[in-house]
């Protein structure tokens, strides 16, 4: 959207800068003068609040790897270590652990608006395949961040999550040593996992770049999804007018954050972790981070083959292909309208779906047992019957709402 | 058109081609020792082969010892758990072995198995479980008194290592 840039050099400085790299022009364009949709609302500010949390696990995390010994004998110690004699260590690693949560409940919600106002239809599906990409990364980078501290958790956690790829027919094993670096979890497991939690933040940082480029080319969704058809009466410039209501969005997200980190480090956590880890006993209960239960669930849910597939392998398919559905959201929803506002159908399969979510996250928590055997399998058949049969089915039989003409009339109302 | 399809098979061509070629047997040549790398090394191969000595165990009890990183269950089983293992018939079984199979020719009393539960390799809880055998709190897989997988998600029976008797008491793993 260059046609929008108004930059002209102010100084003989900025016009050589200019001629050259023009990062000036590019960050005004960008950061500042973007036209910008003038009815998004809070729901629009996670993606700030994402980029915010990004940074933070960076700078902690960097800082605690200046203090923290990625050796089996010695990384447990060296995380109380740091809680207990660096000097702010025991914040800077509890805002790094909470951070974690942190970053999980607002890429949940950042995700769960795109599905609710259709963030992902045409021409968006880029933009949509980088965000899920992006969660995957998270996923990977938190999960090697779990074990690093060492703790029963960390260790039953790198245990049990290896051990899904061995359920892969023929290259299972060998690729399970390859990964482990050995024929159980242990110092090798340990030291490139954390090599590779150094590394992975970085690659999301560059995907983020992307996903920006990406949202940048069509514009931003809005809460009535039509397109922006006048950029005067349709647009306000994003600055100052979305850095400051994203500017408070983070002061608002950064409340609960705070109070996590210094009255409650430990409550999202589990106090098994706060055993050495050993390879002989695994904890009564074990359960992941809360923001991995509801894949969790669907692992579990599939104790039965189906024919020839085992039901190890029939978990791992159904745990894959939870996340990787997502990848094809775009083309699994045949509605044109992007809007969840004016799909009177869909409005109620969405808050069945979000339902249906939070189910599957108390059901990978609850033991293994009894109704909640039952209930999972109930819920992941859901999760997939919402993406593979509803879905495609209410775009074409849902009648929706009419659509305001423009953004500006929705927000104004008709002029009369 | 006639020349120019001659001209197009050239020697340039089968350069081309062959220089390809080589560029990509050289990048598989390469990227193969930054994986190989990841594989378990000398020192952990090292440790393939553990002796222990069973004598201090009495009948009814179980100890885990470490092979190779790997825990392995030692139980001294009793008589009604042999016999409970040799009553169930191979129909009820998913993964169907014989108590003979599970065990070797003179020594029925000693189940030796690796204990990791075969679904993701949680250590299960012994005597315990719907069987008389172990119980995996992680997914709630239950195995049998030989060790035999008869509920949950788990799909196969917990692994035997390779192991004989030297002596009565004296057992050699790997
Ligand atoms: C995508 C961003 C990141 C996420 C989601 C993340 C997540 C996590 C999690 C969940 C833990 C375990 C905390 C605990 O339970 O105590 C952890 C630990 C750790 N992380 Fe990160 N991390 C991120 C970025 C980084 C970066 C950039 C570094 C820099 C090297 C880093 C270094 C460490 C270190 C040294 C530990 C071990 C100390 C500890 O357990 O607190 N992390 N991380
Ligand atoms: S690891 Fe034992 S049941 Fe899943």
């Amino acid at each position: 959207m260059s046609e929008h840039s108004t930059y002209t050099p102010g100084n003989a400085v900025e016009k050589w800068l200019d001629d050259r790299l023009p990062i000036i022009r590019f960050s005004k364009e960008h950061l500042m003068d973007f036209p910008t949709p003038k009815n998004l609302n809070y729901w629009w500010t996670f993606g700030a609040i994402l980029v915010m949390c990004l940074v933070i696990q960076i700078v902690t995390g960097v800082i605690l790897a200046m203090h923290y010994t990625p050796h089996v004998s010695m990384a447990f110690d060296s995380v109380e270590h740091i809680r207990r004699d660096i000097n702010g260590g025991r914040m800077i690693q509890s805002f790094h652990a909470v951070g974690a949560s942190m970053f999980f409940a607002a890429v949940y919600i950042h995700i769960f608006r795109g599905m609710y106002f259709g963030s992902y239809k045409a021409p968006r599906e880029i933009l949509w395949i980088l965000g899920v990409l992006i969660f995957l990364l998270m996923m990977a980078t938190a999960f090697m961040g779990y074990v690093l501290p060492w703790g029963q958790m960390s260790g039953w956690a790198a245990t049990v999550i290896t051990n899904i790829f061995a359920a892969i027919p023929v290259i299972g094993n060998p690729l399970l040593e390859l990964l482990r670096g050995g024929f159980s979890v242990g110092n090798p497991t340990l030291n490139r996992f954390f090599s590779l939690h150094y590394l992975l933040p970085f690659i999301i940082a560059a995907i983020v770049v992307l996903h920006i480029w990406a949202l940048h080319v069509p514009g931003n969704n809005n809460p009535v999804g039509v397109d922006v058809k006048d950029t005067k009466r349709d647009t306000l410039p994003f600055h100052p007018y979305y850095t400051m209501k994203d500017a408070f969005g983070m002061v608002l997200f950064l409340i609960p954050f705070a109070w996590f980190a210094f009255f409650a480090p430990d409550i999202l956590g589990h106090p098994d972790n706060y055993i050495e880890f050993n390879a002989q006993v695994t904890p009564a209960h074990i359960v992941p981070e809360w923001y991995f239960l509801p894949f969790y669930a669907i692992l579990r849910a599939i104790d039965f083959n189906i024919l020839f597939i085992d039901s190890k392998l029939g978990g791992v398919i159904f745990f894959g292909g939870s996340i990787l559905i997502l990848f094809f959201l775009p083309w699994l929803d045949t509605s044109k309208v992007r809007s969840g506002n004016f799909r009177p159908m869909f409005k109620w399969f969405y808050w069945l779906f979000v339902v249906n979510f939070v189910a599957l996250t108390y059901l990978g928590a609850a033991p293994a047992e009894g109704i909640y055997v039952v209930l999972a399998k109930i819920c992941t058949a859901y999760y997939f019957i919402h993406f593979l049969v509803i879905l495609p089915l209410l775009g074409r039989i849902e009648t929706p709402r009419p659509l305001p003409t423009s953004i500006s009339e929705s927000v104004l109302g008709k002029a009369h | 058109m006639a020349t120019q399809a001659h001209h197009s098979t050239t020697r340039r061509d089968f350069i081309f081609v062959a220089t390809g070629a080589v560029a990509g047997v050289g990048a598989a040549a390469t990227v193969w020792p930054l994986i190989n790398q990841l594989n378990p090394d000398a020192s952990t191969l090292a440790l393939a082969s553990i002796e222990f000595d069973i004598s201090a165990i009495p009948e009814g009890q179980s100890v885990t010892i470490m092979w190779r990183g790997l825990p392995v269950f030692v139980r001294h089983r009793t008589q009604a758990e042999i016999d409970e293992a040799k009553a169930v018939p191979l129909a009820d079984l998913k993964d169907p072995e014989t108590d003979e199979q599970r065990t070797k020719e003179g020594h029925e009393q000693w189940l030796i198995m690796i204990a990791n539960c075969t679904h993701l390799g949680c250590v299960p809880v012994g005597e315990s479980g719907d069987f008389d055998g172990w119980f995996c709190p992680c997914h709630g897989s239950h195995y049998d008194s030989a060790g035999r997988i008869r509920k949950g998600p788990a799909p196969k029976n917990l692994v035997l290592p390779p192991y004989e008797f030297l002596s009565d008491t004296l057992v050699q793993i790997g």
